[in-house]
């Protein structure tokens, strides 16, 4: 029995029907196209599928869309302005060279807007604790801990 | 996965109603573990009930000597909350280090206690704390709440609403870590409280459990030098790729010392 799904994704209203079993990540990627949200592990503990689902950052391989149904969701398409100036936290990224095959990033991105939400206390310690969910295996993270303090000032400030 | 179907009650008696009807029927909670089961094709329900919008079962509540958490409260708003941090800190910081930020904005500790994953920390906090697990049809004292690994005395149609923790004088958290699935290869739980000392171990053993000679040291002695000699037997702890049963016993000792520092602030 398909479920109709009604929600926000990225400040436009999306309804579409879906099976019960279909995850999330999968409806983000390949019904409604948006592929800069990755699937790296499919297991909940790489992070880069992460999204933000009613302002908090979650997995969304990890996830029914059922269980979306009703929210509102932002993905890394829904960041930048629609002029395409990015978002702080990307900005972040760009100046700290915090990339580098960028499979990771996305995710990163969304998990480190949560964090500095959430945190004003940001020195690297705390970042590196924080960003344990999410997993890059190019970096060694020392430019994303500080592309993520970067963002996080740039995003207060 | 294979299919199934969704099914969103709204309210607690509606919930039990369609559990009490299906016996292949499943709870989803905050689903970090039973959608990875599900996708892996470990789990195969036949129908899913989204606990999700049912008000019962969300919230945190204080009153006079205990703090009572609805069972859908995620891990992070337990972590976050003002009031748990003021009456019960090691409850905080224990759901502080469950999984990750994310897992944590999703997984609730109804969902963790029911599930009773050998590693879960919850468990460590309900036993550790002697909390009552407080659901449909009963309450249940938290000794008699796990009965094995990921076995618990819930009756097939029976869900758990809310936990109940009595505030102890102080109480301490601490946990070896694995660095991959973030889970415990060993969590202990000390608390010294109306109910007198309590030390609660998950991640060594098939489920958790307590450890009477540490509370008998502590009883008349809390402080970290009281487990100074005390060992706990290896026999009938696990041993995986992670970690030797030998190991985990050795480090049930050495948590419980850090545990009890915890505790002392």
């Amino acid at each position: 029995m398909a479920i109709a799904l009604k929600l926000t994704v990225n400040g436009k209203a999306v309804a579409r029907d879906v099976e019960p079993r279909r995850l999330l990540v999968d409806f983000i990627r390949e019904d409604l196209r948006l592929t800069g949200t990755h699937v790296g592990c499919d297991t909940a503990q790489c992070g880069a599928c992460t999204i933000h689902v009613d302002g908090k950052a979650v997995k969304c391989c990890n996830m029914l869309a059922a269980q979306a149904n009703g929210s509102d969701i932002v993905t890394i398409e829904g960041i930048a302005k629609a002029d395409g100036t990015l978002h702080p936290m990307q900005e972040a990224f760009r100046d700290n060279h915090g990339l580098q095959c960028g499979f990771c990033t996305p995710g990163m991105v969304m998990s480190a807007i949560d964090l500095a939400r959430n945190r004003k206390d940001l020195d690297d310690e705390t970042i590196r604790a924080e960003l344990d969910g999410n997993m890059c295996r190019c970096t060694g993270y020392h430019n994303i801990v500080k592309a993520v303090k970067a963002g996080a000032l740039a995003m207060q400030g | 996965m294979y299919q199934f179907n969704y099914l969103k009650p709204t309210s607690l008696s509606e919930a039990a109603a369609i559990l009490a009807g299906n016996s292949d029927a499943k709870l989803l909670a905050g689903g970090q573990t039973l959608i990875a089961s599900m996708k892996f094709r470990l789990a195969s329900p036949s129908d899913l009930i989204d606990l999700n919008a049912i008000p019962d079962l969300k919230g945190i509540k204080v009153d006079g000597g205990t703090i009572t958490i609805g069972a859908m409260t995620r891990h992070a708003e337990v972590a976050n909350s003002a009031a748990i941090a003021k009456a019960i800190p090691a409850l905080s910081l224990l759901a502080g280090c469950i999984g990750d930020r994310m897992v944590r904005n999703m997984g609730t500790l109804g969902g963790s206690v029911a599930n009773n994953d050998p590693a879960a920390d919850y468990p460590a906090a309900v036993v550790g704390l002697n909390a009552t697990v407080n659901t449909n049809k009963r309450k249940i004292a938290a000794d008699a709440f796990f009965t094995g690994m990921y076995e618990t005395a819930l009756a097939p149609d029976e869900l758990i609403v809310s936990i109940s923790f009595p505030i102890p004088k102080r109480a301490g958290y601490m946990k070896f870590r694995n660095q991959a699935s973030r889970y415990a290869i060993v969590g202990v739980m000390v608390s010294d409280g109306a109910d007198g000392v309590r030390v609660a171990v998950t991640g060594a053993g098939p489920s958790v459990f307590r450890v009477p000679a540490m509370e008998t040291a502590l009883r008349s002695n809390f402080s970290a030098a009281a487990l100074a000699n005390i060992k706990v037997p290896a026999d009938d702890l696990n041993s995986d790729m992670h970690a030797s049963a030998e190991y985990r016993a050795h480090l049930v000792s050495v948590m419980a010392k850090r545990a009890v520092g915890v505790a002392l602030g």
